[in-house]
């Protein structure tokens, strides 16, 4: 791999707190290595603000390999920058040639409100947790791991909707704000293991009214959802959702 | 002052019994008692909901914005569970006698034995919450081989399985926080614990969104606040990953344990420059099918390809034929440190060996595919591609991770690896009932010292973290708890609260008032370099006289000189990080004192002074066999408590692998 610095011009959106109107600022980063990620890139510079006494940029990040969900850059005009399936902070600066500007924004939402600067509040997607996605059974209850065989493809495919990483990355491409690719990731995990059963029809129920609840929009079957999932969570189980969905409303007892 | 309160009688029937005798808290009793859980991982997630689902109520507090985001969601290789699913001699006794070999002879054997007995409760509760574990096409669980061991006990999924027992834990968690027998705090940070009458009644939280300080009243306070390896600046853990809530723990009376005891992963991607923020682990399940070798020829500067096999050193296999590429942490470390020392190592820096994955791909994989498939003589590049296939089922997320970073294709060319830290053995000194020396404040998980010695075999930080939160802390709080159903809440305006409220304001106030030259950051990376540097893979006792009078002066250099922008009642993630790293230095001093007081090799600690002929770690059991613990006595000040370890069943050997 041939490695090579570069300058450019970052317009990186600015907002002091939640209630601030925010606008973007424009600053040029030197001498930055191709080998760097895109968020040491913004480590660099935050150094550089913070040695000539102006605040630095705030944004979420923690695991910085692609797997805690914390990071959400917006990068000129897609989620996470772009690369395929991946993550800000997995994204390196080998995408960038001299001379590129870069525009970073927040994840965009009414759901999401901002704040500070990139980061936004996600406390939506564990209330929608809450509301459903999980199995209710307490600590103790467990019979042996082994007692109920599951089909691998159903097992699988529970773990490829699993792979869900909340990052919000969905909500932020899609041009409703609509949440259905997160909730139905959950459900079709869940709903595809038999220890997922006895809740099947409340907890497709209960998550969506709570996705209501929190604001999010209307899925219109647009895909940008699943073209930016950094975890390429599949947009089969948008439409698994509304069989659940649609089952347990025709099939509601209560 | 240190009584491990392990029970009497035979190692196999301690839990039982502790079980059929500890003190109970009928249910009505339980919803007086509260709680305070800082940390949400796989320790603080499985232990709220645990007890949220008991009855008590529960405050649970993170620093990231969702609980989800602990950095247990980082493992990735598997947890271990002694099933003996797999038909191979696997049983609770060999689970906790690897554990103990593997901890080079440094835990405590009753914890360890626990914590294998529960090995198998964990993989039950996981599966029934929706846990999607690796299966076989029979539909039951499958399993993979880690390192130390010479059985099939790590259950998995993909290179994920930290995020999915995470979830696993988070979701238990969230429906706690729906039933309203949890309140999260998320965004929150334990600055301090408030004690009453010599036992932990609360903390002091700051609220990272607007900076203000809050207390919070519990019974009892856990600290499920993981490991403390980025003191070492680079490390495999999350970048928010601190000390913070421990050292403050340790600062109110709670003895630290074996501070010098951490774990360098020998499988995670080279340095690349002086830009690098952290470093990341390639799993060690990898070692599975991959063979690590070096060229024999000195500054040999070819590509990997272009070398023969002749002119490979598979050093693993060459010096531990019993154990190959399999060998604990600890030793694949070193090994890969001596030869890249030795001028052998690969790559620009030259810090780097190879795991090659293509002999599997090819024979092992390859092969049983094409056998599957009725292909008769097939031809290498279609056993690659099948191979490729299998390969990247089990851990097609980490191959992509390593391209990503690198830029380079794995199931090309060899991956480059170099060691790394990864995980702290030591930690807060804690009984069997995983309750400090102070009386109220217990700890579970990694920030814990207990379980792993010194030295964690791969797929045990899991089983740990779980078996703490779900199944040892349920039982061992009620031993506490009931003795205290009779206490009232105390109310936040007590003088405790107020005065302890006061000193984490006056030293939040202090570090902004500092208003130096230097940032947060370059005060840790000069941290770092310290103790990557001699209080790293291989310590002697010139290195870290010299460490500890340089981090008392970084130390000093920190508070007269680091410059914090913003101010303090706002988002402010540098002020944050200043007061991490403040505690990161001060633990750094101790770590280095410990090291210095442990003048022998064990496990992850290797002291230069003490080696076999042979160049392997050489324990001293006669005077060493022993939890050192650290109480704080004043700045740059510690006494040593002792607690000795009894082998009963797991008699002490010099450790060999091959």
């Amino acid at each position: 791999m041939e490695h090579y610095n570069m300058n450019l011009t970052l317009k990186v959106w600015r907002q002091k707190n939640a209630s601030d109107s925010g606008r973007f600022e424009t600053y040029p980063v030197k001498n930055i290595s191709s080998e760097m990620s895109f968020l040491e890139m913004i480590d660099v510079l935050n150094e550089e603000l913070i040695s000539e006494g102006k605040d630095p940029i705030a944004f979420d990040h923690d695991c910085r390999e692609g797997i805690c969900g914390a990071c959400s850059m917006y990068i000129n005009g897609r989620p996470h920058g772009p690369w395929h399936a991946n993550t800000t902070c997995q994204l390196h600066m080998r995408a960038y040639q001299d001379g590129d500007t870069v525009v970073i924004e927040p994840w965009r939402a009414n759901s999401f409100p901002v704040i500070k600067d990139l980061v936004v509040d996600r406390s939506a997607f564990d209330r929608i947790i809450q509301a459903g996605g999980y199995i209710s059974i307490n600590t103790g209850n467990a019979v042996d791991a082994n007692a109920i065989a599951i089909n691998k493809d159903n097992a699988d495919a529970a773990f490829a909707a699993a792979a869900c990483i909340g990052c919000g990355a969905c909500v932020a491409a899609c041009k409703n704000s609509s949440a259905l690719l997160f909730v139905s990731a959950k459900v079709s995990h869940l709903a595809l293991l038999p220890q997922g059963n006895p809740e099947r029809k409340t907890r497709a129920m209960n998550m969506v009214a709570q996705m209501d609840k929190e604001g999010f929009g209307a899925c219109t079957n647009t895909g940008a959802c699943e073209a930016v999932c950094p975890k390429e969570i599949s947009i089969e189980n948008i439409a698994r959702l509304n069989r659940e969905y649609m089952m347990a409303g025709a099939a509601s007892d209560k | 002052m240190l009584d491990s309160k392990i029970p009497a009688g035979k190692l196999e029937e301690k839990w039982v019994d502790y079980k059929g005798h500890c003190k109970l808290v009928n249910p009505a009793n339980k919803r007086k008692l509260e709680i305070i859980i800082v940390g949400t991982g796989l320790a603080g997630a499985s232990a709220a909901a645990s007890l949220g689902e008991l009855g008590y109520k529960v405050k649970a507090f993170c620093f990231q914005d969702s609980p989800r985001r602990a950095h247990s969601i980082a493992a990735q290789g598997g947890i271990n569970a002694a099933k003996n699913y797999q038909n191979d001699g696997d049983s609770v006794f060999r689970l906790f006698y690897d554990t103990v070999k593997g901890g080079d002879y440094r835990a405590r054997e009753a914890n360890v034995h626990r914590l294998a007995e529960v090995s198998v409760n964990i993989i039950d509760q996981c599966v029934a919450q929706g846990v999607p574990f690796a299966r076989e096409y029979g539909g039951l669980l499958n399993n993979r081989s880690f390192g130390g061991t010479q059985v099939k006990r790590t259950f998995y999924a993909a290179g994920q399985t930290g995020q999915q027992l995470l979830i696993g834990a988070y979701q238990a968690l969230e429906r706690q926080v729906a039933l309203g027998n949890v309140t999260m705090y998320s965004r929150h940070e334990m600055l301090d614990v408030v004690m009453v009458e010599g036992k932990a009644r609360g903390i002091i939280a700051r609220n990272l969104v607007n900076g203000e300080l809050e207390r919070h009243f519990g019974h009892a306070v856990l600290l499920c606040t993981g490991g403390y390896g980025n003191v070492f600046y680079l490390s495999t853990n999350a970048m928010g990953s601190n000390v913070t809530a421990a050292w403050k723990a340790h600062k109110k009376g709670a003895t630290f344990a074996n501070p010098c005891f951490t774990q360098i992963h020998p499988t995670c991607i080279p340095v690349s420059g002086d830009h690098q923020s952290k470093l990341t682990l390639m799993s060690e399940s990898l070692r599975n099918d991959g063979r690590i070798w070096v060229p024999k020829q000195k500054g040999d500067k070819r590509k990997a390809n272009d070398i023969p096999e002749e002119e490979r050193d598979y050093y693993l296999e060459r010096r531990y034929p019993a154990f190959g590429n399999l060998v604990p942490r600890d030793v694949a470390s070193r090994a890969a440190k001596e030869r890249c020392d030795a001028g052998y190592g690969v790559g620009t820096t030259g810090q780097a060996v190879y795991l090659d994955f293509k002999f599997n791909l090819i024979n092992k994989y390859g092969k049983t595919e094409a056998g599957k498939l009725g292909i008769e003589n097939p031809d290498i590049e279609t056993l690659m591609r099948l191979g490729k296939e299998v390969v990247k089922e089990e851990y097609g997320n980490l191959f992509d991770m390593y391209e990503k970073i690198t830029g380079e294709n794995p199931y090309e060319v060899p991956m480059r690896i170099y060691p790394a830290v990864h995980y702290t053995m030591g930690g807060l000194w804690v009984d069997y009932e995983l309750m400090t020396n102070v009386k109220g404040l217990y700890c579970l998980g990694e920030a814990n010292f207990s379980d792993h010695g010194a030295n964690r075999l791969g797929a045990s930080a899991l089983m740990q973290g779980l078996a703490d939160g779900y199944f040892v802390i349920p039982y061992t709080i009620g031993n506490y708890l009931a003795d205290e159903i009779a206490t009232k809440p105390i109310p936040l305006t007590h003088e405790a609260f107020e005065q302890t409220e006061k000193s984490v304001a006056d030293r939040i106030n202090t570090l902004m008032n500092i208003k130096g030259k230097q940032t947060v950051e370059s005060f840790h990376k000069r941290l770092g370099k310290i103790m990557w540097e001699k209080c790293g893979m291989a310590r002697n006792a010139q290195g870290l006289q010299e460490a500890i009078t340089e981090i008392q002066a970084l130390k000093k250099e920190f508070w007269s000189d680091v410059r914090i922008p913003g101010t303090i009642n706002e988002m402010n993630p540098e002020l944050d990080k200043a007061g991490r790293v403040a505690d990161f230095i001060e633990l750094g001093e101790l770590m280095c004192k410990d090291a210095l007081n442990r003048n022998e090799s064990c496990g992850g600690h290797f002291r230069e002074e003490s080696q076999t002929a042979e160049g392997e770690a050489e324990r001293k059991d006669d005077e060493f066999a022993y939890v050192a613990a650290w109480e704080y006595a004043g700045e740059s000040n510690w006494n040593l408590h002792k607690e000795h370890l009894n082998f009963e069943i797991a008699k002490p050997t010099q450790r060999s692998y091959k």
